[in-house]
């Protein structure tokens, strides 16, 4: 048989493909279907919100900082709020605290069940994706509930939240909590053991515990290989230290082992949201008390002098912060999140970076696919969980 | 291992260097060191053993423009074994804004370093692919600087279909692979 001509072929994969999560590109170089090469291509959704935030005053740029990552929202609102109460030194009231813990471990479940939702279709289980969507529908009602906008409540506030709990809240998240621990069982029937699945993903997409450490992966993909920081109990905040849960992890670093981790991880996220739970009363404390930072309650307003003039001081000069810089890191649903900011001394940040866990975890792609089939880059695509808007911010 | 110590083991481990505290806001220990001294500091921060800061978290800048020197470049490390934090920085004249890679002690520094480079202009010296991250290719400026306007109306070029033969396209495709180290 006469030898049969083969040549490397390129493929443009992206920036518009519907499995590369937003608008990711990989220019891949394909022998047969073995990719021999894969280079990432990322900043078409570059959108400059660090400079924006520069331009803002402090309490604008909450919206800002939940349009990054934007499965996440209240966690990035959080992270920033942390690193800024730091820089102004706030005592902030526990009640605050826990319904942070709370909120941000709902946003850990939102986040999950969609990356769980689009990971599943990807890899040929549309079910899964539709049945996810159905859970997080309730996750987005609470959101509704809580601040009346259902991806990006804005709810978080420089030295507290914006205000107290609506009336029902603690109904809705029992209710949830009850429904979602059967239904996470009914994903695990779908895809724990289904051969198919086992297929797609076992030893797809592997990462060393090394690797993962030198490419600094954080989250669901170094844990899966076997790295068990946790920012929560390495740099405990927010009093997640008097909490119990566990920190799952794994050992093979492929694409199921990811899948592991993020379930696990979802129970454990409803274990702390039952204590957190159990530990806010219905109405409380919801912000600091300090003037210069927390507006007065409305009628207040309406009625009283000072009141009108601090509420007119703070929505149009805002607050200052005092000059420094702060990063306080958070667990974030993909690993390490935080946001450093500079402060010059005046009403609008000098400087904020937002330490972005997909930018990071888009790098290492290339590792974790070289070598592997073609079809397993969208099974590894999804299973690292990036988030374009992080990635590029 | 609290702030004076991990100074004092990191000045051990690298006598020469001179390393000087600052005052933080936040429980990380805080340094600033030259910028002549950044590769002898990162291996000894990630190798030796009592330090172990194996996890570059950040790397990233700040433009404190028009003071001088104007820049900082800020490395937030991590060591898992010994669960610190540490925030090494590093100060950069406007004049002369370049810095040693570290990519070859963090494989992470890598993109965090072309993103500084694409958005401030601070060169890293020794970087093994020192091209744009965020903006289009034949973008001017580095829209991170205070000096750089918010709001600037400029039309990338990047659109425009690239009038290549099909043999030049196989040898920017190899020349492109020989660069990348393959």
């Amino acid at each position: 048989m006469p030898d049969i001509k083969t040549e490397v072929m390129t493929v443009n994969m992206g920036p518009q493909h519907p499995s590369t999560h937003g608008v990711l590109r990989l220019v891949l170089e394909l022998d047969g279907e073995t990719v021999l090469t894969a280079s990432p291509t990322i900043g078409y959704l570059h959108t400059g919100i660090e400079k924006t935030t520069e331009q803002k005053k402090w309490q604008q740029v909450i919206p800002l900082v939940e349009r990054m990552d934007y499965l996440s929202a209240q966690s990035n609102s959080m992270a920033f709020c942390l690193s800024v109460e730091k820089l102004l030194a706030l005592e902030i009231p526990e009640r605050v605290s826990n319904i942070r813990v709370l909120l941000a471990e709902l946003q850990r479940i939102n986040s999950h069940l969609v990356w769980l939702g689009t990971h599943g279709m990807e890899v040929g289980a549309v079910s899964v994706m539709l049945y996810c969507f159905r859970e997080r529908e309730l996750l987005l009602n609470i959101n509704e509930l809580l601040a009346g906008f259902r991806l990006f409540p804005s709810y978080m506030r420089v030295g507290g939240l914006r205000e107290d709990l609506p009336r029902g809240f603690h109904a809705a998240v029992v209710a949830f909590l009850d429904r979602f621990g059967p239904k996470l069982d009914e994903y695990e029937d779908l895809l724990t053991k289904n051969e198919i699945y086992l297929k797609r993903t076992q030893g797809v997409g592997v990462i060393s515990k090394e690797a993962a450490v030198a490419y600094s992966l954080v989250g669901p993909i170094a844990r899966a290989a076997g790295v068990d920081y946790d920012v929560r109990r390495f740099f405990p905040y927010l009093g997640y230290e008097t909490y119990d849960f566990a920190v799952p992890t794994q050992t093979k670093g492929d694409v199921y082992s990811r899948y592991l981790v993020r379930v696990a991880e979802m129970r454990e996220s409803m274990k702390i949201c039952r204590q957190a739970l159990a530990r806010i009363t219905p109405t409380g404390i919801f912000a600091v008390a300090d003037p210069r930072i927390t507006p007065p309650p409305k009628d207040r307003v309406y009625t009283e002098m000072e009141a009108l003039i601090q509420h007119f001081l703070i929505y149009s000069q805002g607050f200052t912060v005092p000059a420094g810089e702060a990063y306080v890191p958070v667990e974030g649903p993909r690993g390490e999140h935080g946001f450093y900011v500079v402060s010059d001394g005046s009403n609008r940040p000098w400087r904020i970076k937002s330490r972005a866990p997909s930018l990071l975890a888009c790098q290492a792609l290339e590792r974790m696919i070289v070598g592997g089939l073609i079809a397993d880059v969208i099974a590894v695509i999804g299973s690292i969980d990036v988030v374009m808007g992080d990635v590029d911010r | 291992m609290d702030a004076d110590t991990l100074v004092a083991t990191l000045q051990a481990a690298v006598p020469d260097a001179q390393i000087e505290g600052a005052p933080t806001v936040d429980p990380q220990t805080t340094i600033y060191v030259s910028r002549d001294e950044v590769p002898a500091l990162a291996r000894a921060l990630r190798d030796r053993p009592e330090l172990a800061f194996d996890f570059l978290a950040e790397l990233t800048a700040v433009d404190y423009w028009p003071k001088e020197p104007r820049y900082e470049v800020v490395y937030v490390l991590v060591s898992l074994a010994h669960r610190l934090r540490l925030r090494m920085k590093v100060r950069v004249p406007a004049d002369d804004p370049h810095v040693a890679t570290v990519s070859g002690v963090w494989p992470a520094a890598n993109w965090l370093e072309r993103e500084v480079w694409d958005l401030f202009g601070i060169a890293f010296d020794g970087h093994p692919d020192p091209r744009r991250l965020l903006m289009p290719e034949d973008w001017q400026g580095y829209p991170l600087r205070k000096d750089y306007p918010v709001q600037i109306r400029m039309t990338p070029n990047a659109s425009e279909a690239l009038q290549v033969t099909e043999e030049e396209f196989r040898a920017n495709l190899m020349k492109d692979r020989l660069t990348r180290g393959r």
